[in-house]
This record gives structure tokens, C-alpha cells and sequence, in this order.
């Protein structure tokens, strides 16, 4: 799209960037509030199933336009700021939720090299990202001056901190299998994994334990039942929304589907094939690659629904074992465990230094030549060829 | 042009949010500007291209360090007229340390301008076809393993260090066993009883 406006209008290309990276966040953050809407009516639904309820079906056809009304009706209501608020804060911290949940879609490819930015280092940006959630809801439990938002602030803020460390071990060893950061080239890597059929790293025995933990630290990640002890209606009121109304009230609405709608395309993206089709045959391809995005999005997005609806809450000290007691020593194990693989198949045993052949090599500072580590050993690489055969 | 935009706006905002961290009378605020400094100073570094350091920045600082301070910060009770009594008292030794500091990089420019490095990797310090992860993962994993690896070290020992320390074994506290609670089951916890009117159960 740069290309559109340096040859349509004769820009710079600093401004023809500029112009096109604005067009393109439009382009994925109209649609995703629109896709917002509709996810809250399908959670409504789902779970309204589960209880053999009816749900929302009063708006519109099958009740399809029951979020677009909650949204006229909060948007009509009077935004109520507390007097022994922290003002400016109390304001902020919503902004922080919404905003937070809509950067980390910059990175997410819709289909190859259909990101709005693909960057090489996507996969630490998505962490950086999705470390800041924390904010909006520590900065909204304190700013109230409030006992319940207070309260779930510091549930949130030590619940999002111990399962940001194992999602990061998670990471890891997809990055180790991937050996890029680029959520392009780690949707790349999958095609074919199982049999050469199958795309995507769950098929892989190794990996799939980890796409486990992911999708459980995801829900804790988003505060999703049965993690959802930030808003816990029994103990604490409604949390750190408590004192929150109007648009504010719905900025957390949003904000919080919003994340939900990412984790379910996070966890599509790293383990489930992301854009690719499910099976690597040719006609499959034929069908665009966001189809399929969306596709799995929404198969993870119906486990979400179901879990909420089917899951009592955890208690305190359950939910901090959970992620210290059992998914870091367990991601931590893993970690060891595939870059052991990867060392034994892909990497391969020292070998001696004249046996030795680079890809690439380098000059440094002080003028001596070096080599980068993957040195492929030619003599061994030989030796293992003739076993096979 | 909007290069020079870019920078200006975050060493503005860097320079500014750092000059309101240690003016701000309320230590949450002074936390939440050290975190839009954090952020603007990241938002520098993608701007020279060292967009893996930058995303290290955000991850480790304002993701986590910055969460904990300001977990602690928000449950302080601070008296600011006693705060502001031992300002004066201070002062002098501040300023000590402020001229120290100022001195220190002045002498760490001095020594950066009049180096041997040449004036172009300054800019580009990394190989122009390699991201930077990797020059940055080359060059850890190989000339500086056993400094990098001495660094780990160090902070294994200050992980240990700091569980040693404020670890205590609680008395009478009524810890869980959950392999025990899962392994319970109704029949064992459970007793079906006929009681007849009148006569209640034995337990």
C-alpha cells in the first residue's frame, strides 16, 4: 500500500508509510470491534446453552444485535468518577486495557506476510504487549480508592506476572523448534509437521504438551473462568471494574474480548497452524488464509466459551500453584527437553575445527575472522548419510 | 522527516517523564512516569535498530520490574512533611552524588568519542544482514559465554539469596496436600445411614 501512494500521489515515502500503516491499523481495528461485538453475543449464546437458557434474542434477528444495544445504552449512560478518586488515573486505566488489547494485532499474520507489521522480533513483541494488560487493572484498583478494586488489582497483578513467566517458557521452545521470532516464519515451519500432512506443532508429540499449557495460561492470561479471581462476583463485587460506569465501564467490556479474541488467534498462530489449512493438500489452498484463521479462532474461542461455562472458579492458592508449582517447572523441563532434540537431530556433536563448514562468517573489530555457531560438520554430516543408506 | 519526528518526540517524552519521576510529590506517579520513560527510551532504541534490546526493555521492565515496584509503591504509607524534612538534611550529599554521576558520563563520552571503534558501527554496530537477535545471540553464545554465563550465575545466587532470607517456616500452619485431596473420594468421606425416629446416628 506504501507503493499506492508514492506512485498515486507523489509522496515521500517516510509519509506514503505513515499513510498506508494508518490504512492498514484501520483495516484490522474496525473489523476486530465489529468482531467484538459479535463474540460477546456469542459467548452470551454458548453459555446460555450450556444452562438451557435462551440467551440474548430480543434485538434484532436471532438477538444478533444485542451487544450494538448494550453499547448505545452505556454509551447514553452518565460516566460516574468517585470523589476520593485518583481522577486523571481513573480515566487512564481503561484507556490502558483498550489500547493494549488493539497494539498486539500488529504483529499477527492474516495470511503470509499479511501482517500489518512483520517484524523479526513478532513473537517478544506479543509478550511485551500482552505484559502491559496488567496496567489498566492495577492503575484501575488503585486510582478508585476503593477496598474490592484494590483487592483484585493485587490478585491481578501477582496472576498475570507468574503466568506471563510460563507462557514465556512456552515461547521459548517454540522459538527453539522455529528458530525465528517472526510469527510468519513460525506458521511457516508448521506446514507439514505431522506426516507431511498435517499442519501445524500440536501433531508433534514434543510440542503438543506445550500447546496444553499455553491454552490454560491463556485463559489466566485473560482473566477467563475459571481464572477470572480479578472479578470474582462472590468476593470481590465486581473487582477492579467495581467503581466503573458508562463508556469506562465498557472500555474493560471491549478491552477484555478483545484479548480474549487474540489469545484465541495466538494460540491458532503458534500451534494450530494459524493461516495455513488444517492439511497440507494443494486445493485446501485454495481457500484464503484468513478464512482459516478465522476458522480455528473460532474453534478456540468456542473451548473459551465452554470452559467459562462449564468450570467452577479456582481458589487463590490453586490458581498460584497451578502456574508455579506445575506449569514452570514443567515448561522450564521442556525447554531443556526440546533444545536436547534439537541438538541431538538438527544441531549434531562437536566435531573438529577443520571439519567444520559455515554458512556465513565475520569480521570483527579486532580484525580476526569468526564463525557463527552452525558450523555444519561435513565429515560427520557424511557419516550419517551412508548409515541411512 | 518523520525519522526525526519519531526521535524527537521520544527523547521529549523520555526527558520529560524523567524529570517528572523525581519531581512527582506522589511516588505512584513518579512509578508510572519512570514507565513512560521505560516505554519512550524502548521506543528509541527500535528507532537506531536494536529492536530486540527495546522489546527486552518493555518485557523485563515495565512488564515485571516496574509491576512490582509499583505493587509495593501503591501499598506504602508515606508521610511527606517527614520526607520533606529529610531533603535539607540530605542535600548536600545528593549533590555529591549527582556531580559524581554527571562526571562519570562525561568520561564514558570522552572515552566513546576519542576510541578506536569506528565512527560507522557506531551506527550500525550489528551486520547489516543478520537481525539483531542473532549478531546479539552470535556474539553472547561465543566471545563473551563465560562472562554472560558468570552473569547467570550471579543471579542464581541472588534468586537463592533473596529466598533464603525471607523464606520462614510457618508453625502451625495447616498446609494442603492436593494429591491427598484429589485422592479422596465420596465413599471415603461419606456414610449412607437408615436412621430410625427418634434415635439420631452415632458419628
Amino acid at each position: 500500500m506504501t507503493s499506492f501512494f508514492t506512485y498515486r500521489f507523489g509522496w515521500d515515502y517516510g509519509w506514503a508509510w505513515f499513510a498506508a500503516t494508518l490504512m492498514d491499523i484501520l483495516l484490522v481495528a474496525l473489523p476486530l470491534m465489529l468482531s467484538v461485538a459479535m463474540i460477546i453475543y456469542a459467548d452470551r449464546k454458548i453459555w446460555a446453552s450450556m444452562a438451557l437458557r435462551r440467551g440474548p434474542n430480543v434485538v434484532g434477528p436471532f438477538g444478533l444485535l444485542q451487544s450494538f444495544a448494550d453499547g448505545l445504552k452505556v454509551f447514553l449512560q452518565e460516566t460516574i468518577i468517585p470523589s476520593a478518586s485518583n481522577k486523571v488515573l481513573f480515566l487512564l486505566a481503561p484507556i490502558i486495557t483498550f489500547t493494549v488489547a488493539l497494539i498486539v494485532w500488529a504483529v499477527v499474520p492474516f495470511d503470509a506476510r499479511a501482517a500489518i507489521a512483520d517484524i523479526n522480533v513478532g513473537l517478544l513483541y506479543v509478550l511485551a504487549a500482552s505484559s502491559l494488560g496488567v496496567y489498566g487493572i492495577i492503575l484501575a484498583g488503585w486510582s478508585s480508592n476503593s477496598k474490592y478494586p484494590f483487592y483484585s488489582a493485587i490478585r491481578a497483578a501477582a496472576q498475570m506476572v507468574s503466568y506471563e513467566v510460563a507462557i514465556g517458557f512456552v515461547l521459548i521452545s517454540i522459538v527453539l523448534w522455529t528458530g525465528s521470532f517472526n510469527l510468519t516464519n513460525i506458521v511457516q515451519a508448521q506446514k507439514g509437521m505431522g506426516f507431511g500432512l498435517i499442519n501445524g506443532f500440536f501433531i508433534n508429540p514434543l510440542l503438543f504438551p506445550m500447546a496444553v499449557v499455553f491454552f490454560i495460561s491463556s485463559l489466566a492470561e485473560t482473566q477467563r473462568a475459571p481464572f477470572d479471581l480479578t472479578e470474582a462476583e462472590s468476593e470481590l463485587v465486581a473487582g477492579y471494574q467495581t467503581e466503573y460506569s458508562s463508556m469506562s465501564f465498557a472500555l474493560y467490556w471491549l478491552g477484555e474480548y478483545a484479548n480474549v479474541i487474540l489469545m484465541c488467534t495466538l494460540n491458532a498462530t503458534l500451534f494450530w497452524g494459524g493461516y495455513l489449512p488444517p492439511l497440507d493438500i494443494p486445493i485446501l489452498y485454495m481457500v484464503p488464509g484468513i478464512i482459516w484463521l478465522f476458522l480455528k479462532m473460532l474453534v478456540f474461542f468456542f473451548l473459551f466459551s465452554w470452559v467459562k461455562a462449564t468450570v467452577p472458579r479456582y481458589r487463590y492458592d490453586q490458581l498460584m500453584r497451578l502456574g508455579w508449582k506445575i506449569f514452570l517447572p514443567l515448561s522450564l523441563f521442556w525447554v531443556f527437553l526440546v533444545s536436547g532434540v534439537l541438538m541431538l537431530t538438527r544441531v549434531g556433536t562437536e566435531c573438529a575445527p577443520q571439519d567444520r563448514v559455515y554458512s556465513k562468517q565475520y569480521l570483527y573489530d579486532d580484525g580476526r575472522q569468526r564463525y557463527p555457531t552452525d558450523g555444519v560438520c561435513q565429515t560427520a554430516s557424511a557419516n550419517q548419510t551412508e548409515k541411512r543408506s | 522527516m518523520i525519522q526525526a519526528i519519531a526521535f524527537y518526540l521520544f527523547a521529549g517524552l523520555v526527558i520529560a517523564s524523567a524529570a517528572l519521576t523525581i519531581t512527582a510529590r506522589n511516588p505512584v506517579h513518579a512509578v508510572l512516569w519512570l514507565i513512560l520513560a521505560f516505554f519512550n527510551a524502548a521506543g528509541l532504541m527500535v528507532l537506531v535498530g536494536a529492536e530486540f534490546i527495546a522489546m527486552l526493555l518493555v518485557i523485563v521492565y515495565v512488564g515485571a520490574v516496574a509491576v512490582l515496584f509499583l505493587f509495593v509503591v501503591m501499598m506504602l504509607n508515606i508521610d511527606f512533611a517527614e520526607l520533606r524534612a529529610g531533603f535539607a538534611k540530605y542535600a548536600a550529599i545528593g549533590a555529591v552524588f549527582a556531580v559524581g554521576l554527571a562526571a562519570e558520563i562525561m568520561v564514558a563520552f570522552g572515552a566513546w568519542s576519542a576510541g578506536k571503534i569506528e565512527l560507522a558501527r557506531r551506527a550500525a554496530p550489528t551486520p547489516d544482514t543478520l537481525p539483531n537477535i542473532e549478531a546479539l545471540g552470535m556474539l553472547l553464545y561465543t566471545r563473551y559465554l563465560f562472562v554472560f554465563e558468570g552473569a547467570g550465575l550471579v543471579l542464581l545466587v541472588a534468586m537463592i539469596g533473596a529466598i533464603v532470607l525471607t523464606h520462614r517456616e510457618r508453625k502451625g500452619a495447616r498446609a494442603q496436600n492436593v494429591s491427598r485431596q484429589n485422592a479422596r473420594r465420596p465413599q471415603d468421606a461419606t456414610r449412607n445411614t437408615q436412621p430410625t425416629v427418634g434415635k439420631g446416628i452415632e458419628l
